[in-house]
């Protein structure tokens, strides 16, 4: 019951603040590795290099879903921007499921930009189905392609390291984040400006997708508040000796 | 047809999630058939992805791009392993030779090169960015390496239980932060496709 309450709550103030955003925008903090991407995005279109966008492997069938959803939100918006370049953008995904849902992100960004006839189907592509083969094939991406940008967004493990290591040696940037600790932890070490945590969700935000995706953060914020709330009043009451 | 889609999107989210919160069990049954349902739409996926696979070498191929010879080798041994998964079937001996002996010795390669690139990129890390967490971070690790190592001669001594639990108290604190944050995202992600504001089916 607390988890359904939770839920609606979460869902009435998404619902309320993505209005209120609607009317007043959002002032975010400035994440270092954001303003990072929004460089390397107009960059990349203006000297027709290529961007390299990994959504990582997490099914759809899973928890690990939601990164790879935010990856889409984020590749959606990526998309219309980067329509004009002369190099579209190279998504690569270790699931096949999203590998398919990568191509339809990609030209329905196309399609919104009003440049639908750029949308190549290979763009969007499946590397491999196993952790390593995943990172194997996505290598020859990073290296062949005249890529100037590496975008990692997604749940990936430690063989994140290995894109890691292609993109620092092709002196490329490097914008990481996954909700996976381990590949996190491989990231703060490789990436010039590595995001933590939750700031993977931020991307959306970040990248202009609109009220809907400040509004988010704006929730999270809230109820993250109320989970340090909920910890500190339970911490007390177990030092105190209330049955809990 | 886009809103069809988004519809039929949202009604299905919405009925699997019921499904969890509520035990009806028509709901249950509802939940566990629209799985059932996206398994199978999953395993077609995969075949689409192969072919995808398949499609985006071969033009590697075609346009004599770099690593083109990779991407041959790459279709005609994908072609033969599905060929004789189809005749011999995924139980047979051949086949699990087939994974045995190459998937996994090459995987277990990858691996062994992923150790010396973590560790050259944990040297580089103070090179790149040289501040207090990096410094920390750093420092962990490396009281972590010496802690869990095997002693040749002995047991475990008492300080490196001491530094297990001292060093995993920080730790497991720091994950369930990171993991709480995590949950958020996704709880909000879902909300936004449930809602129908992200559509990453093709309805936008």
């Amino acid at each position: 019951m607390l988890a359904l309450g939770f839920l609606v709550l979460a869902a009435v103030l998404f619902l309320g603040l993505t209005f209120w955003r609607q009317r007043s925008p959002a002032s975010f903090r400035i994440i270092a590795a954001y303003e990072r991407l929004n460089r390397s995005v107009g960059l990349a279109v203006e000297n027709g290099t290529r961007l390299h966008i990994s959504l990582g492997r997490g099914s759809l069938f899973t928890a690990r879903g939601g990164s790879a959803l935010a990856g889409l939100a984020m590749l959606r918006r990526l998309a219309e921007r980067t329509s004009v370049s002369d190099r579209p953008p190279v998504v690569t995904t270790g699931d096949a499921s999203l590998a398919i849902l990568s191509q339809d992100t990609l030209q329905s960004g196309y399609r919104a930009a009003g440049a639908e006839e750029q949308y190549r189907f290979s763009t969007g592509r499946l590397t491999g189905l196993t952790p390593f083969s995943y990172a194997a094939g996505a290598l020859p991406t990073i290296h062949d392609e005249n890529v100037s940008a590496n975008i990692i967004i997604g749940d990936l493990g430690t063989e994140a390291g290995l894109l890691a290591e292609a993109s620092d040696r092709e002196n490329t940037n490097l914008i990481a984040a996954s909700d996976n600790l381990s590949a996190q932890s491989v990231f703060y070490a490789s990436a010039q400006e590595p995001l933590i945590g939750e700031e993977l969700f931020a991307a959306g935000a970040y990248v202009g997708a609109g009220a809907s995706h400040e509004a988010s953060l704006n929730v999270q914020d809230i109820l993250r508040w109320l989970i340090i709330l909920a910890i500190i009043i339970g911490a007390g009451l177990k030092i105190l000796g209330a049955p809990i | 047809m886009r809103v069809f889609t988004a519809a039929l999107a949202i009604a299905a989210g919405l009925f699997v999630l019921s499904g969890y919160f509520f035990p009806v069990d028509q709901l249950i049954e509802l939940r566990v058939r629209l799985i059932d349902w996206a398994i199978i739409i999953a395993g077609m996926a995969v075949l689409i992805g192969i072919y995808n696979l398949i499609a985006v070498q071969m033009e590697k191929i075609r346009t004599r791009q770099k690593g083109g010879m990779y991407g041959a080798l790459l279709v005609v041994a994908l072609i033969i392993t599905f060929g004789l998964g189809l005749i011999l079937g995924p139980e047979n001996p051949y086949m699990h030779l087939t994974v045995d002996a190459i998937i996994v010795p090459v995987e277990a390669s990858l691996m062994a090169i992923l150790a010396v690139t973590l560790i050259y990129a944990s040297i580089r890390l103070l090179r790149r960015r040289v501040d207090v967490t990096s410094v920390l971070f750093l420092a962990v690790a490396v009281i972590f390496l010496i802690a869990i190592m095997p002693m040749p001669f002995a047991a475990a001594l008492p300080l490196q239980d001491f530094i297990l639990r001292v060093a995993g108290m920080f730790s497991r604190g720091g994950a369930r932060g990171l993991l709480i944050g995590i949950a958020l995202g996704t709880l909000l992600t879902g909300l936004r496709v449930l809602f129908g504001v992200d559509r990453p089916y093709g309805g936008n």
